[in-house]
């Protein structure tokens, strides 16, 4: 579904990825840890298409096409999904009419049909319950006045109405308590399907405790520099990024 | 046009022809003080940013006999606003009423002739109230219009009467052969315990431009509430000076929407005075801006009297070589304790050839109010753009539905439906995208 091979992207002149290899496909689920400034987030801009950001060499091929030459509304038409980390306040959009007219234009470009209100109702209330979440909610301007926990609902709710291939979720987990994150996490693990597959951004190991990856990559300093299974992340957990420093060699990069 | 020697011409056929309306006195006074201090230059602090004069280059037809116009019924289909079935309509046409084309369908209202009205059983509201603008705006345009008042109407709505429909006044330029002036006045007053909703709107007929100086003052009564809203969508060739004084003189509220879309040059002054203590007031504005359009708009709040609120709330959505200003006024004189009284302008620069200057001004007298006032320019927000378009929707359309969300605590203030969904209709027209 994914290849990036030798992705080396930065911003105002700054490299930050600095040659990332990653493949994932259908049906799996990976994640992404490191440090704080190990380029976990640019990752997830890059690959969402974030024009503040500048790809400087490799490429990303996804679904068997040139991710890099899309622009950013077509790799979401394409199925490519981003939960922000921070999700922006709105005032005066709606939710409910915001997501009509993506889920709209994803069926235009795939050659289908607007769908009608009653159906756009039907899907709204199959995916509300998914995150838990209330029509309220989402008649209200989009994020404005939301807890933390809402916008993230608000990101899968999003997620599910638009039933992306692959979703990467960055920090979905941040600034949530164990109640909310158990939602998140039923929401997102409900999603998954042998088709679509999920890249998980995160600085903790504690989402996956609910959403269990298959593999487990640790980026550090703009690379990937240790990938494994599902252990990996409580083997992190318990030592610290530190030991992973240590055996890059590079004490000098201080946290 | 020689402005002196034009306006002598026809002031002095005015005042040769329409002697019985009673208002020579005030015209001439007004004309006396038009010649003194002349058409707003852009050395004048309040006309700084609007170059008023290059309008009076131009060579206008200006019609003082009243009741000679062509227009006809099938004319003014196009311009009617939605809604207008249940309306009730008064057409002015090149600034003067038209009792034919006009139709009044509310019971509440007494619609006449100023002059009349002014001789008969109103006559001490008006006399009144007439003219109390003029202490506010001291401009030789302001003075012009009162020189020239004829063909104006006084709008009544009667004790406590909730006027069933609202008013829509049209004010047509009649453009078809020459380039039209014209000078609407109208004077409104509703009543203790009553209700009235007045939507004013400019269109002109014809191709050539048309220059509109037109003046309504609204009087407020006790527990009475107005609803005014004013729709600028006219050809980008026609100008207007649009002054609304609104004046509360009695516990009272007002809230007032100005929507200005397309014109050449737009100047508008809406004018709040609180009379009365615990009166409130709201004011609304929306300029969504493009090609070489011009809006400037000024307002004032007036606290005479204490215990008074206001919120004043102006968009700018402005594109291409087009041009915002806000001027927004509000004084708070010494005996006006407890006045709250609040504003705030906000623009979006869409294009590095647009424009936006912003001036809030507060002059406070009193020592216990609360007020405050605040402006930002800025362009559309990247980041929420790439939400939008993360999202799968496509950049033209995130920008639009962006601004959309900007102007929507504006136009959501229009109460009426038709009006309101109109308004988005031209918005979104505007901002090309299709309405959700």
């Amino acid at each position: 579904m994914l290849k990036i091979q030798n992705l080396r992207a930065g911003i105002e002149g700054r490299e930050i990825l600095k040659g990332i290899n990653l493949e994932i496909k259908a049906g799996e689920v990976h994640a992404i840890m490191g440090p704080n400034g190990s380029g976990k987030s640019t990752l997830a801009s890059v690959l969402a298409g974030r024009e503040t950001y500048e790809v400087l060499g490799g490429s990303v091929e996804y679904m068997g096409k040139d991710l890099l030459e899309f622009s950013v509304e077509d790799r979401a038409k394409e199925g490519l999904f981003l939960a922000f980390q921070y999700p922006i306040e709105i005032p005066g959009l709606s939710t409910t009419n915001f997501i009509k007219t993506a889920v709209n234009e994803a069926r235009k470009y795939r050659g289908q049909e607007p769908l009608d209100a009653v159906a756009f109702l039907r899907m709204m209330k199959e995916k509300m319950a998914l995150v838990n979440i209330d029509q309220s909610l989402l008649s209200r301007s989009l994020n404005e006045g939301f807890s933390g926990g809402e916008k993230k609902r608000n990101e899968i709710f999003q997620m599910a109405m638009l039933q992306p291939k692959l979703a990467i979720l960055d920090e979905t987990d941040s600034g949530l308590d164990i109640d909310a994150i158990r939602i998140v996490s039923n929401g997102i693990n409900k999603l998954r399907t042998k088709d679509n597959a999920v890249l998980l951004v995160t600085h903790y190991q504690r989402l996956l405790d609910y959403i269990v990856p298959d593999f487990v990559h640790v980026l550090y300093n703009g690379r990937i520099v240790k990938s494994g299974p599902k252990e990996l992340a409580l083997e992190l957990e318990e030592r610290g990024y530190d030991f992973i420093k240590q055996e890059m060699g590079q004490f000098e990069e201080a946290l | 046009m020689n402005t002196n020697t034009y306006f002598k011409e026809h002031f002095d056929e005015l005042q040769s022809t329409d002697i019985l309306s009673g208002f020579d006195a005030i015209r001439q006074n007004a004309f006396n003080e038009f010649n003194r201090m002349g058409i707003p230059s852009i050395k004048q602090e309040a006309w700084k940013y609007t170059r008023i004069s290059r309008l009076f280059e131009k060579d206008y037809q200006y019609d003082v006999k009243p009741g000679t116009t062509s227009i006809t019924a099938a004319d003014i289909n196009a311009v009617r606003m939605p809604g207008h079935e249940i309306a009730n309509e008064l057409f002015f046409i090149n600034g003067i009423f038209s009792l034919s084309l006009s139709t009044i369908r509310s019971a509440q209202l007494v619609v006449q002739p100023l002059d009349e009205a002014a001789s008969n059983e109103y006559r001490d509201i008006v006399n009144n109230h007439f003219g109390h603008s003029s202490a506010y705006i001291m401009d030789g345009i302001n003075a012009l219009n009162t020189a020239f008042i004829h063909g104006a109407v006084f709008i009544h709505v009667k004790r406590g009467q909730i006027t069933d429909h609202p008013v829509y006044i049209y004010h047509l330029s009649d453009a078809r052969f020459t380039n039209s002036f014209s000078q609407p006045r109208n004077l409104v007053h509703v009543s203790e315990n009553a209700q009235l909703q007045i939507v004013e709107t400019f269109a002109t007929i014809g191709q050539q431009e048309s220059f509109t100086n037109q003046v309504i003052e609204i009087v407020i009564e006790k527990d009475a509430r107005v609803d005014y809203y004013k729709i600028q969508d006219d050809y980008s060739i026609n100008s207007q000076v649009s002054t609304t004084h609104i004046r509360h003189v009695g516990k009272s509220y007002s809230n007032s929407v100005v929507i200005s879309l397309s014109g050449n040059i737009i100047r508008n002054n809406l004018n709040i005075v609180f009379d009365a203590d615990h009166c409130e007031a709201h004011l609304y504005g929306l300029y969504c801006l493009n090609g070489h359009t011009h809006v400037d708009n000024h307002t004032i709040v007036d606290n005479v009297k204490p215990n008074c609120l206001s919120n004043t709330l102006y968009k700018g959505v402005v594109d291409d070589l087009a041009t915002g200003i806000f001027n927004g006024k509000i004084f708070v004189r010494k005996d006006a304790q407890k006045t709250n009284a609040y504003q705030s302008n906000k623009n979006v620069l869409l294009s590095e050839g647009a424009s936006v200057s912003t001036k809030p001004q507060l002059e406070i007298f009193a020592d216990d109010v609360k007020c405050s006032h605040g402006c930002t320019v800025g362009s559309l927000d990247e980041e929420a753009l790439f939400y939008l378009r993360s999202r799968g929707v496509d950049k033209d359309k995130a920008r639009s539905l962006l601004l959309h969300a900007f102007a929507k605590d504006v136009v959501e203030n229009i109460k009426s439906e038709p009006i309101r969904l109109y308004v988005n209709k031209l918005i979104s027209e505007r901002l090309q995208i299709d309405l959700l």
